[in-house]
C-alpha cells in the first residue's frame, strides 16, 4: 500500500498542499486551520526528504502526469539539484508553519487568518511544483500560483501597516511583468522548437544552432526570472515587499522563493540551453558577472543605512542574490556548486533572521533597529538566535556561510580572477558591519526601563532555533550539502555537452 | 575500561574547558561555586596539558582526527612542539590569571562577572584548538572562534568606550582574517591541493616563485593578531577590558595565538629553506623591524599605564614575526622562546597594572609617583617583568633577544642587530620611568637599577592578596625562565 503510494510522491509533492488549500479556507476556524497547514506542511517535507533520499539511490526520478509520456504529457523529473531545492523549501515551509501560529494572530487581522493558511499553502504548492516540474509552461502556471498568493500575503501586513498595500501593488506589478516576460520566451522556444518539455527542449536547441528566435527566448526568460529572483537593478519591488508583509510571510518568501527563481534560472541557462548555446557565455561573462558584483556591493551599502531591521536585511538578501549569481557567471562545476550550496544556506540564514525578526515584532510591535535596544537582557534567546543567524550571515566558521564563502571564493580562484575573490570578501565584511548595528544594540545598550518585553513563547522559539542549528549543523558537516551540491552542478554542466 | 591515552588527553584538553564554561553558567547565582569551577577545571586542564608534554618531549605526536567538514578537509589535531609549547604557556598562566581574575573583578565589583568567566573559557578552549590544530583549516576555525569569544571581554563594561573599542577590535581582526586569512588558506588549498601542516611546508615546488611574497603577505597581514603594523589598532582598543583580560588574553593567549600562527605557517606551510630560497620573506623581516621600533616610541608618548603596555606588546610581538622572517632554524626558536618569555614577562606587567587599579584608582603612569613605597610587592614584580621584557640576565627574556641576535647574525643583517639593540634602549626607556618613579619620587635617575633599596613597609597599601600574590608568581617565574631555558630550547629544536 504504502509503496504503492510512494511511486506517486512526485505528484503528491505539488497536489497535497494545492488541495489542502481550499481546505483551510472552508474550515473557517483558524486554529483548524493552521492544524492542517500543519499537517501538509510536515508531510510535504518528508515526501521531499523521500524523493531526494530515493535521487541519491537511484538517480533522476521521471513522473509521467496522468500516464502520458513525455514529451506530450507533464514530466515530473526529479534530480539532484531540484531533490535539494524541494528539500528546502517543504522545510522552510514547515518550520515556518510551525512558528506561524502565534505570529499571525499578533500580525493578520481575524477575518484574513484563515485566508492566510490557504494563501501559505498555495504558495507553497506553487513554489514546489515551479521546482518539481519538467515542462516549461508548467514552470509558468506554477510560478504565478505561487506569485499571486504571495502578492496577496504581502498585502495582509495592512492589518498592520497600510503601507503594505501599496508594496504589495508593486510588486504585483514588477512581477506580472517578469511573468509575462517568462511566458513571452517560453512561447518563443515553443515557435522555435515545437515542445515544452524541457529535455526534449534542450536536445532540440543543441541541433538547432543558434538564431535570433532562440536569443529573444533566452534573452525573454532571462530578464523575466531575473524579476521574480530580484536581481540587482530588478530588485525595486523587494524591499517594500519584504518590510511590510508579516514577519511569517517575509520569513517564508524571503528564504523560499527567491531560491525557487535561481533555480529556474540555472535550470533553463544550463539545462534547457546549455553551454554550447554561444549566446549564453557572453550572457553570462558580460551581464550576470557585473551585475553579480553590483548587487554584492550597492545592496550592501544601503543595508548598512537602513534603520529597521526587516528592511536591512531585505538588502541584504538582494545583496546574497548577488552572490548566487555570481557562481552562476562561471559557469563551472566550482561556481555551480558554489551558486547551489549558496542557495540552500542562504534560505537557512535568512529563514532564521527573518524568524527572529518576527519573534522580536511579536514582543514590540517593532521592528526598528533603535526599539531593540537592550532587548538581550530581556529576550535572551531570541536575540541569541540573531546572533547565530548574523554570523551565518558574515560567514564565520562552523556555519553555513563559511562554506559559502569557501566555496565561491575558491572557484573564484579555480578560474584564475584573483581579484573577484576579493571583492567577495570585502562584501562579506559590509555583512559584519549590518548584523554588528544590530547586535551593539541589543547588547551594549540598556533596556527603556518601561519595556514590558519578554522572552518569546517557546513556540516561536523552537522553530527559530531548530534553524539555527541547522544552520551550525550544516556548516560543521557540510560534506553532505556540499557533495549534492557538486553533483547537482556536474549534471548541470553534463546536460549542455 | 578504556586508558588514559595521549589522543584522548588531546580531545579532554580541548572539552574540558567547555565543560568547565557550561558549568560555570549553571553557578551563575553562587560566585563561589562559579570561581571554583573556573580554578578546578584550569587545574585539571593544566595536568592534562602536561601529561601531553611529557608525551611530547619523548617524541610522541599525538593525533586526533574529527569529522570531515568540506570534502577533503577534516577538522583535526595534532600536537608538535610549537604548539605545545604555546598550550603549556596558556594553560599554565590561565591558573594564575584565574587567581587573579578572582581578585581583580571581586575587588572591583565588576558586573556580569558570569559572563565574564564563561567567555574566557571559551576563549581558552579556541586557543588550545589553535595550538594544537592539525591543518591550517581547522586553525583558522579556532581563529575566528577565538576573536568573537573575546569580544564579550573587550566590551564588557559596555560603555561607549568600551563599544568603540569594541567596533576597533573586531572590525581589525574580521577584516584582516577574512580580508587575507582566508583567502590566503582557500588560495593554498587551490594550489597545493592540501592544508596539512608538514614539515617542510606544503608549498614548495606547486607554488612559483613570483607570488610566494604576495602569499606570505595574505597570510601576515591576514594574521591580525600578531599586531604587524598597521594592523595593530585593535590592541590598543582592547585595553578597555578589565585588566585580566588584558594581562591574560592581549598579553598572552590572542597575541600569542597570532604569533603562533605567524610562526607555524612560516614552518609548516612555507617551510624555512623554502623561504629563504626564494628570499620571499625579505620585506617582512623590514617591516618586523619598523613595528618593532615604531611600537616603542609610540609606547614613550602614553601615558597611561595600559596603553604603554599595549604598544610595548604590539613592539614585542614583532619580535617573533622578526624571527619567523629572517627564515633561519635560530629565528624560528627564538621566536619560539619569545612567546613563553614575553608571555611571562608581559602577563606580570599586566597584572601590576591591574593591582595598582585595584588598590589605588590610578591608570596614569604620572600619577604612580612614589607608589612603590605603599605597595613593594608589586613594584618589585614590575621591575622584574620590565627586565625580563628588555632582556637583561637574570631574566628568561634575556635568551630569546640572544637567539634573535644570534639569527640575524647568522643571516649578516646587522641593520638588524643594531635595531634589536636599539630596541632594548628603547624597552629601558619606557618601562624603567614607573619604577623609578614608583620607588624614588624625587630621587635623581642615578640610582637606576638598584632595587634592593625598598622604602620602610609603614603605610603599605597593596592590592588584595590575590591580586598580587600571582603577579609575585609570574615574576619569579621570569627569573626561573632565565635558568630553565635549556630545555625549551632543546624541545624547540626538533621542529626545524
Amino acid at each position: 500500500m504504502l509503496a504503492q503510494i510512494s511511486l506517486h510522491f512526485p505528484a503528491l509533492q505539488v497536489v497535497l498542499p494545492l488541495i489542502a488549500s481550499p481546505i483551510c479556507m472552508v474550515l473557517r476556524r483558524e486554529r483548524a486551520a493552521w492544524g492542517v497547514a500543519l499537517v501538509v506542511s510536515w508531510a510535504s517535507f518528508l515526501i521531499a526528504a523521500h524523493l531526494l533520499i530515493q535521487v541519491l539511490d537511484e538517480g533522476v526520478i521521471s513522473y509521467h502526469m496522468g500516464g502520458w509520456p513525455p514529451p506530450w504529457g507533464i514530466e515530473y523529473r526529479i534530480d539532484a539539484l531540484n531533490a535539494f531545492v524541494l528539500l528546502l523549501v517543504s522545510g522552510i515551509g514547515a518550520l515556518v508553519i510551525t512558528y506561524a501560529h502565534k505570529s499571525v494572530i499578533a500580525e493578520i487581522s481575524p477575518d484574513n487568518r484563515c485566508r492566510f493558511y490557504a494563501l501559505f499553502l498555495l504558495s507553497l504548492a506553487g513554489l514546489l511544483g515551479v521546482t518539481i516540474t519538467g515542462d516549461a509552461f508548467n514552470v509558468f502556471v506554477f510560478l504565478e500560483i505561487a506569485s499571486l498568493s504571495t502578492y496577496v500575503m504581502v498585502a495582509l501586513g495592512a492589518g498592520h501597516d497600510k503601507r503594505a498595500l501599496s508594496s504589495s501593488i508593486s510588486y504585483l506589478i514588477a512581477g506580472t511583468i517578469g511573468a509575462t516576460f517568462f511566458i513571452i520566451g517560453v512561447g518563443l522556444l515553443y515557435m522555435a522548437t515545437g515542445t515544452l518539455n524541457m529535455m526534449d527542449l534542450a536536445a532540440r536547441i543543441a541541433d538547432l544552432g543558434d538564431s535570433r528566435t532562440l536569443r529573444a527566448a533566452f534573452a525573454f526568460i532571462v530578464v523575466g526570472i531575473g524579476l521574480k529572483l530580484a536581481i540587482f537593478p530588478l530588485h525595486l519591488w523587494l524591499p517594500n515587499a519584504y518590510t511590510y508583509a508579516p514577519s511569517v510571510v517575509t520569513s517564508f518568501v524571503a528564504a523560499t522563493s527567491t531560491k525557487v527563481a535561481v533555480y529556474v534560472l540555472m535550470r533553463f541557462v544550463f539545462t534547457v540551453f546549455g553551454t554550447r548555446f554561444e549566446f549564453q557565455g557572453l550572457t553570462l561573462t558580460y551581464l550576470f558577472l557585473p551585475l553579480a558584483l553590483l548587487g554584492m556591493f550597492v545592496p550592501s551599502i544601503v543595508a548598512v543605512f537602513q534603520e529597521n531591521a526587516k528592511r536591512m536585511l531585505a538588502y541584504s538578501s538582494i545583496a546574497q542574490i548577488g552572490y548566487m549569481l555570481l557562481g552562476i557567471s562561471f559557469a563551472t562545476v566550482a561556481g555551480l556548486s558554489a551558486a547551489t550550496i549558496h542557495l540552500f544556506n542562504h534560505g537557512l540564514m535568512k529563514g532564521t533572521l527573518f524568524m527572529v525578526l518576527g519573534a522580536v515584532a511579536y514582543r514590540l510591535r517593532s521592528t526598528d533597529i533603535a526599539s531593540m535596544a537592550g532587548l538581550a537582557s530581556l529576550m535572551p534567546w531570541t536575540m541569541a538566535a540573531f546572533v547565530g543567524g548574523g554570523l551565518s550571515l558574515i560567514g564565520v566558521p562552523l556555519t553555513v556561510g563559511f562554506i559559502s564563502k569557501w566555496f565561491l571564493i575558491q572557484a573564484a580562484l579555480e578560474s584564475g580572477q584573483w581579484w573577484i575573490a576579493a571583492l567577495v570578501v570585502i562584501s562579506s565584511l559590509i555583512a559584519a558591519v549590518y548584523v554588528w548595528r544590530v547586535v551593539e544594540v541589543a547588547y551594549l545598550q540598556p533596556a527603556p526601563a518601561d519595556s514590558q518585553a519578554t522572552e518569546a513563547p517557546l513556540s516561536m522559539l523552537i522553530p527559530i532555533w531548530v534553524l539555527v542549528l541547522a544552520n551550525f549543523y550544516f556548516g560543521i558537516h557540510a560534506s553532505l550539502t556540499t557533495n549534492m551540491a557538486t553533483r547537482a552542478a556536474e549534471m548541470l554542466l553534463g546536460a549542455g555537452t | 575500561m578504556i586508558s588514559f591515552t595521549p589522543q584522548i588527553a588531546l580531545g579532554t584538553s580541548l572539552l574540558l574547558p567547555l565543560i568547565g564554561a557550561v558549568l560555570i553558567a549553571l553557578s551563575d547565582k553562587t560566585p563561589n561555586r562559579r570561581e571554583a569551577v573556573t580554578l578546578v577545571t584550569a587545574g585539571l586542564l593544566f595536568a592534562d596539558v602536561l601529561y601531553l608534554l611529557v608525551h611530547v618531549v619523548n617524541g610522541m605526536r599525538p593525533r586526533l582526527e574529527l569529522w570531515e567538514v568540506i570534502p577533503g578537509l577534516n577538522l583535526a589535531f595534532e600536537i608538535e612542539p610549537l604548539g605545545m609549547l604555546f598550550a603549556t604557556v596558556a594553560s599554565g598562566l590561565w591558573i594564575v590569571n584565574s587567581v587573579y581574575s578572582i581578585g581583580y573583578m571581586r575587588g572591583n565589583q565588576e558586573q556580569h562577572q558570569t559572563r565574564f568567566y564563561v567567555c574566557f573559557a571559551i576563549a581558552i578552549a579556541s586557543a588550545l584548538a589553535i595550538a594544537f590544530s592539525g591543518n591550517m583549516f581547522t586553525l583558522f576555525i579556532f581563529y575566528e572562534a577565538l576573536t568573537l569569544s573575546t569580544y564579550p571581554l573587550v566590551t564588557h563594561k559596555q560603555t561607549d568606550e568600551a563599544r568603540r573599542g569594541g567596533r576597533v577590535y573586531l572590525g581589525v581582526l574580521l577584516t584582516t582574517s577574512i580580508g587575507f586569512l582566508l583567502v590566503a588558506i582557500i588560495w593554498t588549498w587551490v594550489i597545493a591541493g592540501t592544508l596539512d601542516f608538514r614539515p617542510g611546508g606544503i608549498l614548495d615546488g606547486v607554488a612559483e616563485p613570483a607570488i610566494v611574497p604576495v602569499l606570505l603577505a595574505l597570510y601576515m597581514f591576514g594574521t591580525g593578531k600578531a599586531a604587524l603594523m598597521p594592523f595593530h589598532r585593535w590592541l590598543p582598543a582592547a585595553m578597555v577590558a578589565p585588566t585580566p583580560v588584558s594581562a591574560f588574553l592581549h598579553a598572552v593567549a590572542v597575541v600569542k595565538a597570532g604569533v603562533f600562527t605567524v610562526l607555524k605557517v612560516t614552518v609548516y606551510v612555507f617551510g624555512i629553506d623554502f623561504l629563504s630560497a626564494t628570499g620571499a620573506s625579505q620585506w617582512l623581516m623590514w617591516l618586523a623591524a619598523a613595528t618593532i621600533l615604531i611600537a616603542s616610541l609610540v609606547a614613550m608618548t602614553k601615558d597611561n599605564l595600559k596603553a604603554r603596555l599595549a604598544y610595548s606588546t604590539i613592539s614585542q610581538l614583532s619580535y617573533v614575526t622578526l624571527g619567523a622572517a629572517l627564515a633561519t632554524s635560530m629565528g624560528v626558536i627564538g621566536g619560539g622562546m619569545q612567546i613563553a618569555m614575553h608571555a611571562m614577562g608581559k602577563m606580570t606587567l599586566f597584572m601590576c597594572a591591574g593591582a595598582i587599579y585595584v588598590a589605588t584608582h590610578k591608570t596614569q603612569v604620572s600619577d604612580m609617583t612614589g607608589l612603590g613605597r605603599v605597595m613593594p610587592f608589586t613594584f618589585a614584580a614590575f621591575f622584574i617583568g620590565a627586565l625580563s621584557i628588555i632582556g637583561l640576565p637574570p631574566m628568561g627574556g634575556a635568551w630569546s633577544k640572544f637567539m634573535l641576535i644570534m639569527a640575524a647574525a647568522d643571516r649578516d643583517e646587522v641593520v638588524i642587530i643594531a635595531v634589536l639593540m636599539l630596541s632594548s634602549l628603547l624597552n629601558v626607556g619606557y618601562l624603567m620611568p614607573l619604577v623609578v618613579r614608583g620607588f624614588f619620587s624625587e630621587a635623581p635617575a642615578a640610582a637606576l637599577g638598584s632595587a634592593a633599596t625598598f622604602a620602610p613597609m609603614r603605610g603599605l597599601r597593596e592590592a588584595p592578596v590575590l591580586c598580587v600574590l600571582p603577579l609575585c608568581l609570574t615574576a619569579l617565574g621570569c627569573i626561573a625562565l632565565f635558568f630553565y631555558a635549556e630545555p625549551i630550547y632543546r624541545f624547540l629544536e626538533t621542529i626545524v
